[in-house]
């Protein structure tokens, strides 16, 4: 078919351009180029294999920052990347969605039709917001109350009501329940719109109503909002009635088993799964997240298919893109080893989240995991988060590191 | 964190040729290391730690034994840091060693 003969046009260009320690046979497809699956068809690419990477977008438009986006800080160019330099790199794009996995042939069907083999696969679809978990928030429920948890369109949106939003009104922020996509991404965001309310509109509040008693750097963020935002910043937990079990999109109402709260700017940041792709392939639990082995990132439930990023069960690792990345690298190196017919080798992965509270205030959190009882567990006495009542010189260099971890991140990935 | 700005330039022969190579190219100087023999846990440290300059300290200029120092002075807590404190602790003087060693060889270029 004239799949064969594309397929087989393009892997010959590919092969020029891989370096020449190509020696090991097999075919790797990847989906999606987002942080996990660029990174992983970078990294596996770069060992010399046979890379096909799946991305329907011709540009990424990255989350890590987009807070800063909302608030007024940065604009949304910076979140921007292409494709180009994975181009050049010699690795093969097909500018397409992935609609079908058929697991027990190894073969990936696109969205135009066009069908895929593969030896190894890596999936790395991200997230998807679950428009049915949540009442009364669809995804057209979202134009009037975005969720700005997948970056673009939704974050200029945000941005915008706020710009809109008269002083004296209030801001509400719902957070879901573990596990979703950054859990201090919630946090971060209503500190970085509170700084924009405290230079902007001094008279608005802002209010998280929380699905959850206890969230990620939690003590740093109450002690600096305290210090920084005074009673500005309201934050209510589940057992304090802060579970959202509805929203009224139209009238921007957050429903909770408590009462009702009224919003002039509403940003639902709703429950989520991993993408479609892998629910429909059958590649993720009835927790709507993917199971893998800890060591190759296999999917427990669909041999040859390897998960990374947002879609898989991280054990103790968060969703993050640092996550995503590390994934992506120890994944590779698995890959690889199954594909020579070596045994892989148990990685050791690492995490680092920073927030900013403010343009010149991070605080951070990091882990360092290992494969135990079939997760990826924290390794015991590693990690934390930043040292509560540090001096403003070491909130000031936290939030200059995570600049740098962006630039440099954002290089390795797309650059 | 002086040891970025101290050693910015400081490339041995091979590393300025890898420079050249890659200018040649058109290539960006991020172009993705070969991981394939990293030791468990080395591969994480070049997404802050990275070919480019910014705001993190480069650890382009350091010997395997700088990094080592290093390391062991982090998990001990000999040495002050932000985070470094925090993930040095998550690996052992011999996990460290393997991970200096790699990083000064295969992480250092391009
Ligand atoms: C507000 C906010 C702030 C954040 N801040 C940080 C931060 O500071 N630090 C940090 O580490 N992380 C942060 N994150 C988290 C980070 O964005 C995610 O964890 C990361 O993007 C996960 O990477 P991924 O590759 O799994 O998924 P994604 O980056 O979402 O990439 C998935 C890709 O797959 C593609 N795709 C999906 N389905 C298909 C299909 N069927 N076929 C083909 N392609 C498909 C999509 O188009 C997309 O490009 C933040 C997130 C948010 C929302």
């Amino acid at each position: 078919m004239s799949l064969t003969r594309r397929t087989l046009l393009a892997s010959s260009a590919a092969a020029l351009a891989a370096p020449a320690l190509a020696q090991t046979q097999g075919k790797i497809v990847v989906i999606g180029g987002g942080f996990g699956g660029a990174s992983a068809a970078r990294f596996l690419h770069r060992m010399g294999l046979d890379v096909t990477l799946i991305e329907p977008n011709a540009q990424y438009i990255s989350c890590p920052f987009s807070n800063s986006v909302i608030a007024g800080l940065r604009d949304l160019s910076q979140q921007t990347f292409t494709y180009a330099a994975l181009e050049r790199q010699g690795i093969r794009l097909v500018r397409q969605m992935a609609s079908q996995i058929n697991t027990s042939v190894r073969r990936v069907t696109l969205a135009d039709g066009v069908m895929i083999s593969y030896d190894r696969l890596v999936l790395a679809p991200g997230i998807d917001l679950n428009f049915e978990a949540l009442p009364g928030y669809d995804e057209a429920a979202s134009n009037l109350m975005p969720h700005a948890w997948k970056a673009g369109a939704q974050t200029m949106l945000l941005r915008q009501q706020l710009e809109a939003m008269d002083d004296g009104g209030t801001v509400i922020i719902s957070a879901p329940a573990n596990p979703f996509r950054c859990p201090p991404g919630p946090y971060e965001r209503a500190s970085l719109i509170a700084w924009y309310l405290k230079n902007n509109k001094p008279r608005s509040k802002l209010l998280i109503l929380d699905s959850k008693d206890a969230f990620s750097k939690q003590s740093l963020f109450t002690a600096a909002w305290k210090e920084i935002y005074g009673d500005r910043v309201e934050w209510i937990g589940l057992s304090g009635g802060g579970k959202v079990t509805e929203v009224k999109a139209k009238e921007k109402i957050f429903v909770t088993e408590f009462g009702e709260h009224k919003a002039d700017v509403g940003n639902v940041i709703p429950p989520q799964r991993a993408g479609k792709i892998a629910i429909s392939a059958g590649i993720a639990d009835q927790t709507g997240w993917c199971p893998i082995d800890p060591v190759t990132f296999e999917a427990k439930l669909a041999p040859h298919i390897h998960v990374i990023g947002d879609a898989c069960v991280g054990g103790g690792m968060p969703k993050s893109a640092f996550s995503a990345n590390a994934q992506a690298k120890a994944c590779a190196q698995a890959v690889a080893a199954l594909l020579r017919g070596d045994n892989p080798v148990e990685p050791k992965l690492v995490n680092t989240c920073y927030s900013l509270v403010k343009p010149d205030y991070g605080i951070s959190v990091a882990g360092v995991y290992a494969p135990a009882k079939g997760l990826l567990a924290d390794v015991q006495g590693a990690g934390g988060v930043s040292a509560a009542n540090a001096p403003a010189s070491v909130r000031a260099a936290e939030a200059q590191y995570a600049e740098g971890w962006y630039k440099t991140i954002t290089q390795e990935v797309f650059g | 964190m002086k040891e970025r700005k101290t050693f910015r330039f400081a490339t041995t022969t091979g590393g300025a040729l890898t420079a050249l190579l890659f200018c040649l190219c058109g290539s960006s100087l991020a172009a993705p290391q070969d991981v394939s023999q990293s030791p468990p846990g080395a591969s994480a440290c070049l997404s802050c730690h990275g070919a480019g300059e910014t705001e993190l300290p480069s650890l382009k200029a350091l010997s395997a034994l700088d990094i080592e120092t290093a390391m062991d002075a982090f998990r001990t807590g000999a040495r002050d840091a932000t985070l470094m404190n925090r993930i040095a602790k998550g690996f052992t003087p011999e996990e460290s060693r393997a991970i200096a060693q790699w990083l000064t060889t295969q992480g250092r270029a391009p």
